[in-house]
C-alpha cells in the first residue's frame, strides 16, 4: 500500500469500488457541501470534490474537502492546472495532507473560455501529467518539484488521472493513459460511459498494453435526468459521447418518467461494465442529483461498502 | 513575424486629438506584411484622421513616413531632422518599435497604433495565425514540428485534453487542435512510440519566468 486512502484498500483488497462526485458551491455555504456529503455518506468509497468545474468559481476543492473530511467521507482532492502554478498547487497538496486528504485527482480542467471568466489568463505552468509526476516525487520521494527536499513526512497522496475514450484521435487514447500511468497515476477515473462499445474496444487496447495491471480503473456513469439533458451532453459538451439511440430511448418515455429511465440506462450499463476484464469499480457522476447515488449503487449490487 | 491589427480609428483620435502636428511613422518590416502598419496604411491611417478631425472642426499636420525598421536604433536615428516641431509620434509599428522611439525621443510622447497580437505565420491571402510563444527551448523537434505551446488551448505538453473532436480543440470548430497534428505528424514519420516519452515540467525563465529576456552576443556586442 502506498498510502492510507480509502479508496486504496478497497481496491487492494479486490471490491469494484465506488466513487461519486460533490461539486462546491458558488458561495460561502459550507451547509450546501454538508448537504451534499450527507447523501453519499456510506455509499461511495471516495467523494470528488470538483475544482472549479467548467471554469466556473466555486467554494475551493481544498476548503469543500475539508468540510467533507470532518463530514467523516473520504474526499478525493479534484486539482486541475488552469488556475495555479507549481508553486500554489504543491503548497495545496501538503496543506490538504496535513487535514486528512489523501486521495487526489490531476486534471488540465476545463478551458476558461466555458465558463464564467472567459476573460481570465489560463496558467498551465504544467500539465496534468507532469502534475501527476511532480505528486507522485512528492509522495515517493521527498522532494518538491524544484529539486528541495520536503520537511516531516511526505505527503502520501493515492494519485488519480481522468482517460477518456471517446475523444480523438482515439489510436492515441490508450498511449495517453499510459502515459499517465507511466508518470505515477494509481487510479483512472473515466468520462462518463454512455457508449459502451466504443468503451470496450479501448478496454481491449489498454488491455493489449497490460495497463489494466498497473493501475485501477474506474469506469464512469452519469444517469441522464432528462431528454434534454441527453440532447444538451451530445451536442454541447466537449468529450462527450452520447449514442442516439440513448437520447431516443429518453425521448420515448414521458417527461415524468424520464429520470427513472436515466437511472434504468446507467444500471445497465454497470451490469455491461462489471463484465468488461480491467474495471475495477465506477465513478458515478449524478451532477446535481447526488440523491439519487444511494438508490443507483444499491441497484447496482454495490450496497454495503466495503470496511477495509 | 510579428502580428499586429489597427487600433479602431475612435480611439487613435483621442490620443491626437491634443495636438496640432504629429509624426506618424510606419515600419517596413512585420507590420508592413500583415497589413497594419506599412507606407500605405500610414497613408490611410493619415487620411482618416485628418478627416475625422476636420468633420469634428479641428485640423491637424501630419507628417508620414515609414521607417525600415522601428525596432533598431540605427533607422530610428534617422527621424531627428524630422521630429522638429512634431508635438507627438504615433507608431504603426509593434511594440517593439513604440518603446524603441520612446527610448530615444524622451520628451515627446509616443502612442500606438496598432495592437501587437502575436508570433504567426500566413495561412493563406489575409489570415494569420499564431505559431510562436517565444518560450526560449523550443521543442518542435520532439512534436513534430508543430508547437504545442503556442497552439493548444491548454497549452498541454503531454496529449491531447478529453476535449478533442475531429481534429478540433473544444473552444472552436476554427481551432485545430494541436495534438491531433502532432499525433498526424509523428505518425507520417513513423515516429508513434516517441509519444509514451513524457515531456518533464518546462523551465520557464526561459519563456520570461525569470524577468524580461535579453540576448547578448558577446562576438557582436558593442
Amino acid at each position: 500500500m502506498k498510502t492510507e486512502s480509502n479508496l486504496e484498500k478497497v481496491l487492494a483488497a479486490g471490491h469494484l469500488a465506488v466513487t461519486s462526485e460533490c461539486g462546491p458551491p458558488r458561495g460561502a455555504l459550507p451547509e450546501e457541501v454538508v448537504k451534499k456529503g450527507g447523501y453519499l455518506k456510506g455509499v461511495v468509497d471516495a467523494v470528488n470534490i470538483t475544482d472549479n468545474q467548467t471554469a466556473m468559481v466555486r467554494m475551493s476543492s481544498f476548503a469543500a474537502s475539508v468540510i467533507t473530511r470532518q463530514q467523516g467521507l473520504h474526499p478525493l482532492l479534484q486539482m486541475v492546472t488552469r488556475d495555479r502554478n507549481r508553486l500554489a498547487m504543491q503548497a495545496d497538496i501538503i496543506g490538504a495532507y496535513s487535514l486528512g486528504i489523501d486521495t487526489i485527482l490531476c486534471l488540465s480542467g476545463d478551458h476558461t473560455k466555458f465558463g464564467d471568466h472567459p476573460m481570465a489568463a489560463n496558467v498551465h505552468d504544467i500539465d496534468s501529467i507532469q502534475l501527476i509526476q511532480m505528486v507522485k516525487n512528492m509522495r515517493d520521494e521527498g522532494k518538491f518539484q524544484g529539486g528541495a527536499d520536503l520537511k516531516g513526512p511526505s505527503p502520501k497522496m493515492f494519485i488519480g488521472a481522468a482517460a477518456n475514450p471517446f475523444a480523438d484521435p482515439f489510436e492515441l487514447r490508450v498511449m495517453r493513459l499510459a502515459k499517465k500511468i507511466n508518470a505515477g497515476a494509481d487510479f483512472i477515473q473515466t468520462q462518463c460511459i454512455f457508449n459502451v462499445d466504443k468503451f470496450e474496444k479501448w478496454m481491449e487496447g489498454v488491455r493489449a498494453r497490460g495497463l489494466h495491471k498497473k493501475c485501477y480503473i474506474l469506469a464512469g456513469v452519469t444517469p441522464i435526468k432528462s431528454v434534454g439533458a441527453a440532447r444538451y451532453m451530445k451536442n454541447k459538451v466537449p468529450g462527450m459521447d452520447v449514442p442516439q439511440e440513448i437520447v431516443d430511448r429518453m425521448a420515448s418515455v414521458p417527461k415524468e418518467k424520464q429520470p427513472e429511465e436515466g437511472v434504468d440506462i446507467c444500471l445497465e450499463s454497470m451490469e455491461r461494465l462489471k463484465k468488461v476484464e480491467g474495471v475495477a469499480g465506477f465513478h458515478i457522476m449524478a451532477i446535481e442529483w447526488e440523491e439519487k447515488v444511494e438508490e443507483i449503487v444499491k441497484r447496482a449490487g454495490l450496497f454495503p461498502r466495503p470496511q477495509v | 513575424m510579428i502580428t499586429a491589427e489597427r487600433k479602431p480609428l475612435e480611439e487613435l483620435i483621442e490620443y491626437v486629438k491634443p495636438y496640432k502636428r504629429i509624426l506618424l511613422l510606419g515600419c517596413n518590416e512585420c507590420v508592413t506584411v500583415c497589413a497594419a502598419g506599412g507606407r500605405k496604411e500610414v497613408g490611410l491611417l493619415a487620411s482618416g484622421l485628418q478627416m475625422a478631425l476636420l468633420k469634428s472642426g479641428s485640423s491637424i499636420d501630419i507628417r508620414q513616413h515609414t521607417l525600415e525598421r522601428q525596432c533598431d536604433p540605427e533607422y530610428v536615428e534617422e527621424l531627428v531632422p524630422m521630429i522638429d516641431g512634431v508635438e507627438a509620434i504615433m507608431s504603426m509599428a509593434c511594440g517593439c518599435g513604440v518603446q524603441q522611439l520612446a527610448g530615444r525621443f524622451k520628451d515627446t510622447p509616443v502612442f500606438p497604433a496598432v495592437n501587437t497580437k502575436f508570433m504567426g505565420a500566413s495561412e493563406r491571402q489575409g489570415v494569420w495565425a499564431e505559431r510562436c510563444q517565444g518560450c526560449g527551448d523550443c521543442m518542435l523537434g520532439q512534436t513534430g514540428g508543430i508547437c504545442p505551446i503556442a497552439r493548444c488551448a491548454k497549452q498541454l505538453m503531454n496529449g491531447p485534453c478529453g476535449g478533442s473532436a475531429g481534429g478540433r480543440c473544444e473552444i472552436g470548430d476554427d481551432v485545430d487542435c494541436a495534438w491531433q497534428l502532432i499525433w498526424d505528424r509523428l505518425k507520417a514519420l513513423g515516429r508513434e512510440e516517441s509519444f509514451v516519452e513524457i515531456t518533464p515540467a518546462k523551465d520557464w525563465r526561459s519563456g520570461g519566468g525569470s524577468g524580461p529576456r535579453k540576448i547578448i552576443r558577446e562576438d557582436l556586442a558593442e
